[in-house]
Order: structure tokens, then C-alpha cells, then sequence
């Protein structure tokens, strides 16, 4: 037997999700009218595999033959991941009844998903690696596309289709010259005979393939052409869990190849640093002349990337610290304030341009305090969640001897806080224009919103909590 | 002169004259016949390496899969007209014609230099066997195994989606 039940728990979350995504497909397919139980099943299947990860979080160690990491850092992801799809689905009944696209596949598409992101984290073999992304990407790809009648949302999924399709490539290609330089695709394996090939050039040319191929995903410049157009296509709920979930798990990916397994040498250290620096620029000062929220906000999770990315190029373990922080973080503040675009905007197009936001705070005060806390958050104002993260990052660049990066990363946020607090400025400070009138918010997707507020302000205040969880990963 | 050098000598005969009809017939359907022609004849020199399993996938994903692609394709292109399959010389057919011959010397100098008849000798008998690989899928490779099927599904119910002809709620087959 090569599997035992030891191994079975370690993995129980993502075997969970796997059979009740399945579950969920013959329920979709057996029923009448499936969506409204879809998502209900779909929000306690989420629940019940975050409670399993918590589980499995002291089960240090691998399973399945050395193919998955068990334990804190896939759990910590794992979460991160549920979390990202729950706060997603919660918004996702209201948006889609005003789409009028509430289908069952959704929810079957996005548990795919969810599933993909956890098996990127727990990778230990770059096979799994790369099956857990393309799982995840060709749902994502589905999902981009989900608004069939939308013009926009078919370019968004074959625009995301076609590059994704590519940068995979470039990934694949990557794996097999790691696999030609160390004769393994197993990235503990890789690690112990890294003393030997790392004098290989074969292996640092599949290292940075490896590196152009998750780019592409986490969208750092200059792999982000795809990001404004696929984001501002998409479901808006959509966009909001690609700009998280499918970002989080590519720097997951990242971490476990470049700061478990092939350490980055100072070359290579130095080329994410340029990209971490390029990105966080120029991600930034694109989203400042953006008059459409959904592009801005996609500029905005770009420049995140960036500022996530300076973790990486610290390769030490106040970066990893870093970059998981920020990632749990990130997805509470960017899913809320693409929560809030979703609960507002309607089939018409209104409330996708900034300028449809003037007044809002009078008609509905209650959101506007939302979406102002999720601006605050995004633009790194303490004692906010957005904040620490930061701070943790940037301290990781100083003490790995890269202060120019940590001076770029805080120009950077400087250039950000303007367009964030624009948003703020026209919900509070600009007269309500004639004639418009009230929409009608709904319930499932406020409670979202509040959850993701509540969060971004719990972990603001209490970081050293969710920091302590990211010691001893491995 | 034993009975399976004869018979390898007509396959690999056959395989040769096969590929040149490839890229020598002027019907691109005649062509890809002679393809899948080819593929079968290669598909039986790996069994003669005894690696029963690539044989088996030659015939399936090649002679079968890809092949039937190839088909759907010129179909659709409708490649009717002879004028445009002329040959006709431009720079970009010259520096691809040179990148080719400059991977054939590669390949040749390999060829001659590094390989020798020790370096050629057959590897474990049950190595390419459909069991041995059975073995290593299903016990040391269970997990992508198991992974790649959840792959494929998600990619079938996404592309069922995308092609249904429900574009919003209660307007067509719901």
C-alpha cells in the first residue's frame, strides 16, 4: 500500500472539497431550479473544509509519497483560499439575480477553483504544482466568460484564456529544464541536491521560466497586460476572487519554489526585486488617471502584487512572514471593496465609473463608511490591516539589504493614496447628482461586506496573532 | 538474417516511403492519411522495443486524437485553392529553413560523437510495459493521478457551459 489513512487526513480538506464539488454537480444536475440550494451547499462545503484545515494544521510533514505538503503553510493558504471563495460566494447570489446568470455551474466552477489554489499550496512536486494551477485557471476561465451575453465578459475569458494559456508554457517549459538540471520534479528532492546543480545555468534558466510563468499569474509587470481588461470583464464577484484567491496561490507557489526549494541566488533575487519594483511603480501611477472602478481597482491589485513580490525578493523569513500576512490581508480589503462594486453597480453599467460614486455617503452611509474603510485599508493607512502588511514587507527588503526597494515600495504607496482616497472624496465630499436614485442592497451581500470590514480591522489591530501562525512553516 | 531484423527493415521501409508521401502529396487529406499511416508503422516499431505503453498511446493520442484534429482543420481552412500552397521563397522561409538545418547538424553531431552502441543497449525488459507504469501512476504519482481527472472534469463542465445555448435565466433550456 503506498497511502495510508495518516495520509488521507493530512489531506482532508482538499479530498473533502473534491468529493463535495462533485456532489454538488449531480445535485445541479438532478434538480429544477438548483442555483439557490447550490449556494447554500456551497457556503457550508466551504465552512466545513475550513474546518478541517484548522485540523490539519499540526500535521507537519508530507503525504502521498513526498507529492503534497501537509500541515501550517498549506493550512494557513488553505484558509486564505476559503476565505477568499466564501466572502465571494456570499456576494455572489445577489450579483448574479441582477445578471440574471444564476446558474448552478457557478458554484460548481468556483469550488473547482477554491480546490486548484489549495493544491498549488500544498505542492511539494512541481507536477502537482502545475495541476493545481491549471485547475484552477481553466475554471477561473470559465468564470471570466460567465456573462455569455456580455461582449466584454467573452473578451475577458479569451483574452485571460489565450495568455494564461501561454504563460503556461512558459511554466511547463521551466519545470522540465529544473527537471533536466536536478533529474527530479520534487521540490524537496530539488532542494537537497541544490549544493550540486546550483552551479547548472540549466537550472537557473527553468528557476526564472518557472518565475515568468507564476508572474504571470500574481500579473507583475510587465506580464500584467491582461489584468484591466480581464478584471473589467468579469462578474464583478469574479474579479474580486481572481484578484485574491488565484493571486494568493500563485505567490504560494512562489514561495514554495523560490523560498523552500531553489534559493534564489543574489542575481536572481535582484531580477524579482526589479520586478517587484517596476510593479509596484507602475501599477500605481497607471491607476491614477483610471475613471473606471473596476480598472483602477485591477491597477491597484497589481501595484499589490508588487508590494507582495518585495517579500519574495527578500527571500528571508521576515519576507515569507511578509508576503502570507499580506495576502490574508489583501483579500479581505480588495474582495470587499470589489464586494462593494458588486452590491452597487447594476445591469445599466451605473456605479462602474468613479464619478458614479459622488454623494454616496448621503444616499447610502452605511456602504460609503464600508468602501472608505477598504480605500483606508488598500492604501496602507494604519492601524488598518493594509498597514502592517506593509510594514512587515518593506522591513523584510531593509534587513535583506535592499532599502532602495523599501524606498521605491513607500513612494509607491505615497502615489496610491491618491487615487484611494479620491474614491473617498467623491462619496463624501461631492454633491449628490439630480435625479438619481436609491439601489436596492442586499442582505447576503452587506453581511459580506461587514465581515470583510470586520476583518480588516481585527487584523490591524491584532497582527502579531496571524504572525505567529506564519513561524515554522516547514 | 532473423525474422524480426526482415521485418523491421519493411516497417521502417514503409515508415520512410510513408513520411515522404506525407509532404510530397498535393491533397493536404491525402497527406494526413499517410500520416496516420506513418504514426500505425512507428506505433509497431515501439512494440518491437517492447515499450507496449508508447505504442498504445501513439495509436490513441496520435494516429487518433491529433489526427482527427488535423482533419477538422484543413476542413475547416478548405484548402481548395493549389495557389496558395505553392512554395514560394521569403525571408521568413529562409531563416526558418536555416534555424532547420542548423538543429539537423546538431542533432547529427550528437548523433555521431556521443552516441555509441553501449549507450543504445535496451534498459530493463518490464521497464515500458503498461504494468510497470500502472505501478508507478497508481502508487507513486496517485495524487496528480487522482488530480488530473478533477482537471479534465472541470475543463468538460466549463467548456458544456460556455457552449450552451442558455445565455441568461429562464431564456432557453433552463
Amino acid at each position: 500500500m503506498s497511502f495510508n489513512y495518516n495520509d488521507m487526513i493530512a489531506v482532508s480538506p482538499i479530498l473533502f472539497l473534491s468529493a463535495y464539488s462533485l456532489l454538488l454537480l449531480i445535485v445541479d444536475a438532478s434538480l429544477k431550479r438548483p442555483a439557490n440550494i447550490c449556494y447554500w451547499l456551497t457556503l457550508v462545503g466551504l465552512v466545513v473544509s475550513g474546518f478541517l484545515t484548522v485540523f490539519t494544521y499540526n500535521a507537519s510533514g508530507n503525504a502521498f509519497n513526498g507529492m503534497v505538503f501537509t500541515g501550517r503553510f498549506p493550512a494557513f493558504f488553505e484558509i486564505v483560499f476559503v476565505l477568499s471563495a466564501a466572502l465571494s460566494v456570499l456576494l455572489s447570489k445577489p450579483y448574479l439575480e441582477k445578471e440574471r446568470i444564476n446558474f448552478g455551474e457557478y458554484y460548481t466552477l468556483l469550488l473547482f477553483a477554491t480546490l486548484g489554489m489549495m493544491i498549488m499550496a500544498s505542492a511539494r512536486d512541481l507536477m502537482v504544482l502545475f495541476l493545481g494551477l491549471e485547475l484552477m485557471s481553466i475554471s477561473l476561465y470559465v468564470l471570466a466568460g460567465f456573462v455569455r451575453r456580455d461582449a466584454k465578459s467573452n473578451e475577458a475569458s479569451l483574452k485571460y484564456f489565450l495568455l494564461g494559456a501561454f504563460a503556461t508554457g512558459f511554466l511547463l517549459y521551466g519545470i522540465a529544464l529544473v527537471y533536466g538540471a536536478s533529474g527530479t520534479t520534487n521540490l524537496s528532492v530539488i532542494l537537497e541536491r541544490f549544493s550540486v546543480t546550483q552551479n547548472d545555468p540549466l537550472l537557473w534558466i527553468g528557476a526564472a521560466l518557472i518565475l515568468v510563468g507564476l508572474s504571470f499569474k500574481i500579473s507583475a509587470v510587465p506580464f500584467h497586460m491582461w489584468v484591466p481588461d480581464v478584471y473589467e470583464g468579469s462578474p464583478t464577484t469574479i474579479s474580486g476572487f481572481m484578484s485574491t484567491g488565484s493571486k494568493a496561490a500563485a505567490f504560494a507557489a512562489l514561495v514554495l519554489v523560490f523560498s523552500y526549494s531553489v534559493h534564489p541566488s543574489w542575481q536572481l533575487q535582484l531580477v524579482i526585486a526589479y520586478l517587484a519594483a517596476f510593479t509596484m511603480v507602475i501599477g500605481n501611477l497607471i491607476a491614477l488617471v483610471q475613471t473606471n472602478i473596476k480598472r483602477m481597482l485591477a491597477y491597484s491589485s497589481i501595484a499589490h502584487a508588487g508590494y507582495a513580490l518585495v517579500g519574495i525578493a527578500a527571500a528571508n523569513s521576515l519576507g515569507r512572514t511578509g508576503v502570507l500576512y499580506y495576502m490574508l490581508a489583501y483579500t479581505f480589503m480588495q474582495i470587499g471593496a470589489f464586494g462593494v462594486v458588486s452590491v452597487l453597480e447594476n445591469k445599466e453599467g451605473k456605479y462602474l465609473q468613479i464619478s458614479d460614486y459622488e454623494g454616496l455617503a448621503n444616499k447610502h452611509p452605511v456602504i460609503a463608511a464600508l468602501m472608505a474603510l477598504f480605500m483606508f485599508s488598500l492604501a496602507g493607512l494604519p492601524p488598518l490591516a493594509g498597514f502592517f502588511g506593509k510594514y512587515y514587507l518593506f522591513a523584510s527588503a531593509v534587513s535583506a539589504q535592499m532599502t532602495w526597494l523599501a524606498v521605491v515600495g513607500v513612494l509607491a504607496s505615497v502615489v496610491s493614496v491618491y487615487f484611494y482616497l479620491n474614491v473617498v472624496v467623491s462619496m463624501y465630499f461631492k454633491e449628490l447628482p439630480e435625479g438619481s436614485t436609491s439601489v436596492a442592497i442586499s442582505k447576503l451581500g452587506a453581511t459580506a461586506l461587514i465581515i470583510a470590514a470586520a476583518a480588516v480591522i481585527e487584523l490591524g489591530l491584532t497582527p502579531g496573532y496571524v504572525v505567529a501562525l506564519t513561524e515554522r512553516l516547514f | 538474417m532473423n525474422l524480426e531484423l526482415v521485418v523491421f527493415l519493411i516497417l521502417a521501409a514503409a515508415a520512410v516511403v510513408s513520411a515522404i508521401l506525407v509532404i510530397t502529396r498535393k491533397n493536404p487529406v491525402t497527406s494526413v492519411l499517410y500520416l496516420v499511416f506513418n504514426f500505425f508503422i512507428i506505433a509497431i516499431l515501439y512494440l518491437f522495443l517492447r515499450a507496449q505503453f508508447i505504442a498504445i498511446i501513439q495509436i490513441t493520442v496520435y494516429a487518433g486524437a491529433i489526427m482527427v484534429l488535423f482533419l477538422f482543420v484543413i476542413m475547416l481552412l478548405n484548402l481548395g485553392d493549389d495557389k496558395l500552397l505553392k512554395w514560394k521563397l521569403n525571408s521568413k522561409r529562409t531563416i526558418a529553413s536555416l534555424i532547420g538545418l542548423v538543429l539537423l547538424a546538431e542533432i547529427l553531431y550528437y548523433v555521431v560523437n556521443f552516441v555509441s552502441a553501449s549507450s543504445l543497449a535496451p534498459g530493463s525488459e518490464s521497464m515500458g510495459t503498461v504494468g510497470a507504469i500502472g505501478k508507478i501512476l497508481y502508487r507513486n504519482y496517485l495524487f496528480p493521478f487522482e488530480i488530473t481527472s478533477i482537471l479534465l472534469l472541470a475543463a468538460m463542465v466549463g467548456a458544456i457551459f460556455l457552449a450552451k445555448k442558455r445565455f441568461t435565466e429562464g431564456s432557453d433550456g433552463d
